[in-house]
């Protein structure tokens, strides 16, 4: 099996803005169909750490290695911005907290999901059209309402759509930031309850930033605990929430809502 | 008809230096089909969007013995026609003519003449706006990026939202083109009819884009693409008859509205075509 290889590595990765830490020597392994959550504070480094894992950000020191389709660890500092951006639109995915963001406001619903496809090379309209309408169902979205413009969706609707147009290319490494911020609390549960089934589906590894334990509960298998740039504790999901080490980590854990 | 030559300017308007500058552009442009270079665009005696690119790319390449030929939407004898080539009677005292085989520059915003031209001569385009993705993407620095690494799925994402929208490609000008195998490009507002008379052109194709600061250009003998989906190809678009006053059949058509209760005749959009067509069929002899 692959698995024994890793395939994200973060080795001692840390990104300075000036003299502030952005984020300071993070490190972890990311194995298939594993799904890793940064947990922390505003301002505690995560996103930081999830662009620069990304690489839309140079890490200031540190490497990040993954394992490409074709079996090759490859430091991603190395590659070229073409690679880069290739590996973006078809390896990875990233589905960014305002789905405004991510997705082009400008476009119909069945274009943001057919992008990916066409900058893939596919050339067949019928094929775009009916991968468009299949993951539109897939995620639950009405197939009447390809054609319309994600600006007519709500808020729940465009952040499916985004995950759609993310996963169409099948990737094996997806980088969620907040997904589920700014949606209400069942509107919240619903996404969720999806964003586990696709990620069992297509045995996706995932990182995923986010501030809500609840969260970082339901979705992950290991979870890294992020304060002032720094991780300053990781393990697997529930060991961290049932037993926090850190004084900071038990202060977060605390003050979870309990219903 | 010709005006008298102005005083007081150099020869074609611009000044030596500017017309180097302009024709350093124009090299590279020729170099790298279809490929946007930068220029130092000059103010113009005229507004933007009047076609100050093509006029200063007209200016950088004439000669004293060209013949030049100016057409506006296939017309030699509409506004911005008349202007521009008043312009260059005045400020070069260039021999003009209206008959498309006759001119060695011809400078055009928006049509190709039907007349097949022929090697040797140079067609000239007046271009609003050089960038094909501009609309879809509006950072520079972006489509720069997607230009250098090849990334053009996104002019098919415009183009599946027209089918989806209309059910067929519903772009009729501005019809975006693959220049050598190379570079995206926008074939300036001319309607999609004209575009397969770019691919293989034997005339040098250049384009000047004023106010974005942009020049183009695609070499003689180039091919050049237009873009499609495999299962909804490129379709020129022919009209489905013929011009009302010459009768000439599979030409680029105006709708030319004649009264104010709706009547309508369909006319040859190259004027001059229509003109010689017209004598053709009604005296033969004098042509031959």
């Amino acid at each position: 099996m692959s698995c024994e290889v890793p395939l994200l590595v973060a080795d001692h990765v840390s990104r300075l803005y000036g003299s502030r830490i952005g984020c300071a020597n993070v490190s972890f392994d990311l194995y298939d169909g594993e799904v890793v959550s940064v947990v922390g504070e505003s301002g505690s480094g995560k996103s930081t750490l999830l662009s620069v894992l990304s690489g839309s950000t140079p890490a200031t020191s540190g490497r990040i290695f993954y394992r490409m389709r074709d079996g090759n660890t490859r430091d991603l500092a190395t590659l070229g911005e073409a690679e880069r951006r290739l590996l973006m639109r078809t390896d990875w995915g990233f589905v960014r907290q305002d789905a405004a963001e991510g997705l082009r406001m400008g476009v119909s619903a069945g274009a943001n999901v057919g992008e990916r496809l066409i900058g893939a090379g596919e050339r067949r309209y019928r094929r775009i059209r009916s991968e468009a309408l299949d993951w539109m169902g897939r995620v639950e979205i009405d197939p009447m309402r390809i054609d319309e413009s994600p600006q007519t969706f709500s808020g729940g609707m465009r952040q499916r759509l985004q995950i759609a147009r993310n996963l169409v290319t099948r990737p094996r490494l997806v980088f969620m930031d907040e997904p589920t911020g700014g949606l209400d609390v069942s509107v919240q549960a619903r996404l969720l309850d999806q964003i586990r089934s696709l990620v069992r589906e297509f045995s996706l590894s995932v990182v995923i930033v986010t501030h809500d334990l609840a969260v970082a509960r339901l979705l992950s298998d290991r979870m890294i605990v992020m304060r002032h740039g720094i991780a300053i504790e990781s393990g697997l999901t529930d060991q961290v929430l049932e037993d926090p080490r850190e004084p900071y980590t038990q202060l977060l854990v605390s003050s979870m809502l309990q219903v | 008809m010709s005006a008298p030559i102005a005083t007081g300017y150099n020869f074609a308007y611009l000044d030596e230096q500017t017309k180097r500058m302009i024709r350093r552009a124009i090299l590279k442009a020729i170099a790298i089909p279809g490929y946007q270079v930068p220029f130092a665009s000059r103010e113009m005696p005229m507004p933007y969007g009047w076609g100050t690119g093509g006029v200063q790319v007209t200016a950088a390449i004439l000669g004293p013995d060209d013949i030049l030929k100016v057409i506006d939407q296939g017309s030699d004898d509409t506004t911005n026609a008349v202007s521009i080539r008043r312009f260059f009677q005045k400020t070069a005292g260039v021999a003009t003519t209206t008959h498309t085989s006759k001119a060695t520059i011809i400078q055009t915003r928006h049509r190709i003449p039907e007349d097949a031209v022929k090697e040797g001569q140079t067609i000239v385009f007046q271009v609003p706006i050089p960038e094909p993705l501009r609309f879809l993407e509006p950072r520079e620095t972006e489509t720069r990026t997607m230009h250098a690494l090849q990334e053009y799925g996104l002019m098919h994402v415009k183009l599946y939202e027209d089918i989806a929208r209309h059910g067929h490609i519903a772009t009729t000008y501005a019809y975006p083109v693959r220049v050598n195998g190379r570079y995206l490009m926008d074939p300036s507002p001319t309607p999609k009819f004209d575009n397969p008379k770019m691919d293989m052109s034997p005339a040098l194709q250049l384009f000047g884009a004023g106010r974005e600061k942009r020049i183009y250009a695609i070499p003689p003998y180039t091919s050049v693409v237009s873009l499609d989906f495999e299962d909804h190809p490129f379709e020129r678009g022919a009209p489905d008859r013929p011009c009302a006053l010459c009768g000439s059949t599979g030409v680029f058509l105006d709708e030319v509205v004649t009264d104010d209760k709706g009547a309508r005749m369909f006319v040859c959009s190259d004027t001059d075509f229509c003109e010689r067509a017209l004598m053709r069929r009604t005296a033969p002899e004098e042509i031959a």
